[in-house]
């Protein structure tokens, strides 16, 4: 697997992957596919999206060493900016359709609605860390303390649950709250079991806390 | 200028003063265009009006035609929502809860044979099969508004009777005050029946007064032709100034009551949805405005959301039904 991820064309195909289903949602807007109310099917799939590409690059620490495929750590950076990507569409295209790009408008929104509320708190963490993503960054804040403001990926995730979790609370309507949820729990979890696991192991062996940094 | 008698006749001293023949008629013509043109422009719009009084039939399902309603505000002259549109954004949890589902999935619910229990406080309750309330009154075409609890909305052109033709008929009892309405709730029909989103079955309801105003319909079709399932066939209700949901579909009974119904959304979220649900641009939903709905099919995507009417634009007709009532507390 490792030589696979290595290859020159690895990074470009990724890169055109990740960008494939907003390719088909500006397709079916342009050839009237998305049902009677487009502007609500592009608001919600981009979001769907953003949930989807948060799964992805969380998922990628718990591969690549449970398979040991270090080669999965080139794509980590890539896949977390396209989670920015996709939660700036999904923003852009609520404050386009739904709220005429009226500040005052989203304003109130934000004091009004708890979950855009959780959803703009989410998307301040995405900033900070999309804005912070360069290697200048890194050696501008130092590993250390890039690793730590780079943890508030896992806030993002909690917020952006709890954010579909009061979308869908008006309709009871809680299945694919769930799936999200058990999915983000599950990589959350493996992080806490590893980190508990790599500290038995170290404290056994008295050595430094070396696989730490992984994380 | 001399003052013609009535005896002389006009007097015309000088030649000058006389309009050539030529140069009148040609007034008198274009007069005559003018007159014309003026009237075919008012007959187009009378003839634009008649075009979207009688909606074309979309060529689905059986006709059934209704004649345009004499009913106070039962015609709006807005455009109507295509019937692509009306057909297959819905919501009916019955069927599933994404707007896709019911017309995916409500192919199973048979809506024939039917009959609606008329139950409760009135002196002739019974079992009405649907082809005798299909008999019942005169089909009529209504082309109502419907604004969503969710913020949008479109404009149907419903075929149906007013409530009360059947409300009277059954001669409700001095203590009925409220009127309740049943969906059919039949798991091998309705797949999402068994869900846990709403308490089943949806149970909407009206005060007896709503009921009986006649802009509230007893429909059976849309587009002139029989509802689609997905729609609320065979037989619905359409109370046009409240939210879409409190116009309960398929249904099976019809209950008279003295005290208010429990409505199914009231008693998922009672803070969220109250049993009046009149459409009220000034009351918010707990968790979003009401202030502005997006017309489905017509305001383009980055159009702004236009401004939502107060009971959807029916209150010369029914704001009478609510005068010296508190409607933030009767939500």
């Amino acid at each position: 697997m490792n030589p696979l991820l290595l290859h020159r064309a690895a990074k470009p195909v990724v890169f055109g992957l990740a960008l494939l289903p907003l390719a088909w949602l500006v397709w079916a807007a342009a050839t009237n596919q998305l049902g009677a109310n487009p502007a609500e099917a592009l608001i919600r799939s981009l979001g769907d999206w953003t949930l989807r590409m948060l799964c992805l690059v969380l998922a990628v620490t718990p591969l690549r060493v449970q398979t040991g495929t270090s080669a999965l750590a080139r794509f980590r950076r890539m896949l977390g900016l396209f989670v920015f990507f996709y939660a700036l569409l999904h923003l852009l295209s609520y404050a386009g359709f739904d709220m005429g790009l009226d500040a005052a408008e989203i304003a109130r929104d934000i004091a009004k609605r708890p979950f855009i509320l959780v959803g703009m708190l989410a998307f301040g963490l995405l900033v900070l860390l999309a804005a912070t993503s360069l290697d200048r960054a890194i050696r501008w804040l130092g590993g250390k303390r890039w690793r730590a403001l780079h943890r508030a990926v896992y806030a993002v995730a909690v917020l952006a649950v709890l954010h579909f979790y009061w979308m869908r609370a008006g309709k009871n309507d809680f299945a694919e709250v769930w799936a999200y949820g058990a999915i983000l729990a599950a990589l959350l979890g493996w992080r806490v079991w590893h980190h508990a696991l790599q500290r038995t192991g170290s404290a056994a062996r008295e050595g430094p806390l070396k696989a730490r940094r992984l994380l | 200028m001399p003052i013609p008698s009535r005896h002389r006749g006009f007097l015309h001293p000088i030649p000058s003063d006389i309009t050539p023949r030529a140069v009148y008629e040609e007034r008198r013509e274009l007069l005559r265009l003018m007159a014309a043109g003026a009237a075919g422009a008012a007959l187009a719009a009378w003839a634009g009006r008649e075009a979207w009084a009688q909606v074309q039939r979309p060529g689905k399902l059986a006709a059934l035609p209704g004649t345009p309603s004499a009913v106070a505000g039962a015609a709006t002259m807005e455009k109507p929502t295509s019937y692509q549109d009306a057909s297959s954004y819905n919501n009916f949890y019955e069927f599933g809860t994404d707007k896709a589902d019911p017309a995916r999935n409500a192919h199973t619910l048979k809506p024939d044979p039917w009959t609606v229990e008329i139950e409760g406080l009135v002196k002739k309750p019974g079992k009405y099969a649907l082809e005798d309330l299909l008999r019942l009154s005169a089909q009529e075409e209504r082309i109502y508004r419907l604004r969503c609890v969710e913020g949008w909305s479109m404009v149907i052109p419903w075929v149906g009777y007013s409530l009360a033709e059947l409300v009277r008929r059954v001669e409700p009892l001095g203590s009925a005050k409220y009127v309740e309405f049943v969906t059919l709730a039949d798991k091998a029909r309705m797949p999402y029946i068994g869900s846990r989103v709403l308490d089943w079955p949806y149970v909407e309801g009206l005060r007896l007064d709503e009921a009986l105003h006649p802009l509230t319909l007893l429909a059976f079709g849309m587009y002139g032709e029989v509802l689609p399932n997905q729609n609320g066939a065979p037989v619905r209700l359409v109370v046009p100034w409240k939210y879409g949901f409190k116009s309960a579909k398929s249904i099976v009974k019809i209950r008279f009551t003295e005290k208010e119904p429990a409505t199914a959304w009231n008693k998922a979220a009672p803070q969220e949805y109250g049993f009046y649900s009149n459409v009220n641009p000034q009351v918010d939903h707990p968790r979003w405005s009401q202030a502005t709905e997006r017309r489905i099919g017509e305001d383009g995507l980055f159009a702004k959301k236009r401004k939502t009417l107060m009971f959807n634009g029916y209150e010369a007709q029914v704001g009478q039904l609510y005068s010296g009532m508190d409607l933030r507390k009767f939500f």
